[in-house]
């Protein structure tokens, strides 16, 4: 079980005030556990200055233990443990193999993907979601700020939400 | 957004001439070795074969040039018209440079009419009269039961009417499209509001259906009744995806070349990202097509389906350009391609679009040269040459095209969000 944290939860209601609300709380020195919206907003990773995903390389590698392991399977099979000639080809027809191949790369580069997507998102079955508002399902964009991770003080951090448009602050902790 | 109007310098004329005349020496040097007999296989002794003369090399490249270039002008138009009809707006700004492409269009026409009537018989096997007749030596049974198809309503074996006709429909319809989708999209650059763009949207979608009939039966036409036993049913979709695939190279090398010389400000990289996957994709579109076709005649092992690969793949002439073709069209753009670093920079696309380009030449070089050719053809100085002359005079006109209006209409209903574009 993860450690219990405090958080402080600043509310907001409109996007372009999340926008601009983000930017001036991480100007504050402040760093942002996560931001949740009831919808995709435009922009919101340049403003919290997240680096562009790794997720494309899991795909790679991925894909690239699909390929050799359907490699590794049909010349273990077809060619080394029980050569047979089916249809005239020869014991290494590697035309043929090509399907296979094609299709476990496509099917590992995509199971590992969203798995490997699920898990560090914790959404995986047994994780727990972490719940800092349940309006987020609505109307509401929140910003949520791990205090235990920040050297800023709560009261300084709760002066910046407000500035910056927050309807209402909340303390949660998780 | 302030209008942009491309000038054809003479400075790129001249470096487009002197490209041209490299060409032109190429094919003179070229021609000069295979007729000096630098070639090989002239042994042909067996009596049922013609002897092989040079100009049927010669013949043959014209073809090939003929053919890919032909095509080329047409997925450019077609680019345009696809974005109309899916209402695309990230290309608002780019729109014209595929259009330009269709420039071409009239003299692949010339080009290919006069090539038929003065290479046909070399090129094309089954122009020859005595396979339709019963009481020959020559007579091919096969072949005179696909008669119909080139010589309707004429007798089999004499003057190919209906293929000639398709040919001349095609070209017609292709230009008289590409003229009012041209003539209409200029008219975007005075006349503001979305009525040109919904003609254009009504025009392109005409295009489109015509174009997915007539590109598929053109290319049995050119290409695929060059070897008049064989056939693929996949054969449209693969002249069609090598033909789109090198098309959407050549715009997106247009277009990175053109932001080098400070054109086309409203093109941001997330544009350049989009051309980049569309060769990405498209690449993999044909290794698919091509490999769908292969595999099922590799696998099924039949004679008469093999015979297209038995002279291809294994023959010792070929085989090298047959993997080539694989290396460049597949390997080569898919690894290199993959990361989205080298989808956006200029840096890649100028050494993979030309690349696509090429390697999609020489698809249809291995489509066309062991049909015509058999195992006298060859690669060498003539194949380059011809190349050049074609590819030279081809840019040559697309360009004269392209400085002719600005390069991307002002009133564009899309040109906002095309500004805006950002994945």
């Amino acid at each position: 079980m993860a450690q219990e944290s405090n958080y402080l939860v600043g509310v907001y209601e409109d996007e372009d005030v999340l926008l601009k609300a983000i930017k001036h709380v991480r100007d504050g020195g402040v760093k942002i556990h996560e931001v949740y919206s009831p919808f995709p907003v435009h922009g919101i990773e340049d403003a919290l200055g997240y680096r562009r995903s790794r997720l494309s390389i899991v795909a790679f590698l991925f894909g690239l233990l699909g390929t050799s392991l359907a490699l590794t399977m049909q010349f273990g099979m077809m060619t080394i443990d029980w050569p047979m000639i089916i249809g005239g080809k020869d014991y290494a027809p590697v035309p043929s193999f090509i399907p296979v191949t094609f299709e476990l790369t496509v099917l590992l580069a995509s199971f590992g993907m969203v798995g490997t997507f699920m898990i560090i998102s914790n959404l995986k079955p047994w994780g727990k979601p972490k719940l800092f508002d349940k309006r987020i399902t609505d109307d509401k964009h929140i910003v949520a700020v791990d205090l235990g991770k920040n050297d800023v003080d709560e009261v300084a951090i709760s002066k910046l939400f407000q500035d910056s448009g927050a309807s209402e602050v909340n303390k949660k902790t998780l | 957004m302030v209008e942009e109007k491309f000038e054809f310098t003479a400075k790129t004329k001249k470096n487009l001439f002197i490209f041209m005349g490299v060409g032109v020496l190429l094919t003179i040097i070229g021609i000069i070795s295979v007729s000096m007999g630098g070639g090989h296989h002239e042994l042909e002794g067996d009596a049922g074969h013609h002897a092989f003369h040079w100009y049927q090399r010669v013949f043959a490249n014209l073809w090939i040039n003929n053919v890919f270039f032909a095509g080329l002008s047409l997925v450019g138009v077609l680019f345009f018209a696809i974005q109309y009809a899916a209402q695309a707006g990230w290309s608002a700004g780019i729109k014209r440079i595929p259009l330009s492409f269709g420039a071409w269009i009239p003299f692949a026409a010339v080009l290919m009419l006069v090539t038929y009537f003065v290479a046909g018989h070399d090129i094309f096997h089954w122009t020859h009269h005595d396979l339709y007749d019963v009481d020959s030596p020559g007579y091919d049974s096969i072949i005179a039961g696909k008669g119909a198809y080139f010589f309707w309503p004429l007798e089999a074996g004499s003057f190919p009417i209906f293929f000639l006709g398709r040919m001349v429909i095609f070209f017609l319809v292709w230009y008289l499209l590409f003229n009012k989708l041209k003539q209409v999209a200029y008219e975007e650059d005075s006349i503001s509001g979305t009525e040109k763009w919904y003609q254009l949207r009504k025009l392109s979608a005409f295009f489109i259906i015509f174009f997915a009939v007539s590109s598929s039966m053109a290319s049995w036409d050119w290409v695929m009744s060059i070897d008049t036993h064989w056939f693929s049913t996949m054969f449209g979709w693969y002249n069609f995806a090598s033909w789109w695939v090198s098309g959407l190279a050549l715009t997106a090398l247009i277009v990175v070349l053109l932001k080098d010389k400070g054109y086309l400000k409203i093109v941001n990289s997330n544009h350049i990202h989009d051309l980049g996957k569309f060769m990405f994709a498209f690449s993999i579109f044909w290794t698919y097509i091509w490999f769908s076709q292969f595999l099922l005649i590799y696998y099924a092992n039949i004679p008469e389906e093999t015979i297209y690969f038995v002279e291809r793949w294994k023959n010792g002439h070929y085989a090298p350009l047959f993997y080539l073709n694989l290396i460049i069209n597949f390997f080569f753009p898919f690894l290199v391609l993959m990361t989205r670093d080298a989808k956006r920079h200029a840096r890649f696309i100028k050494v993979i679009a030309p690349m696509i380009i090429v390697g999609h030449w020489l698809d249809f070089y291995l489509m066309i040269t062991p049909g015509t050719l058999k195992s006298n053809g060859g690669f060498g100085a003539l194949e380059l040459g011809l190349m050049f002359i074609y590819s030279g005079a081809f840019i040559f006109v697309v360009l004269k095209q392209m400085a002719k209006a600005p390069l991307f209409a002002k009133n564009h209903p899309m040109l906002e969000e095309s500004l805006h574009h950002h994945i």
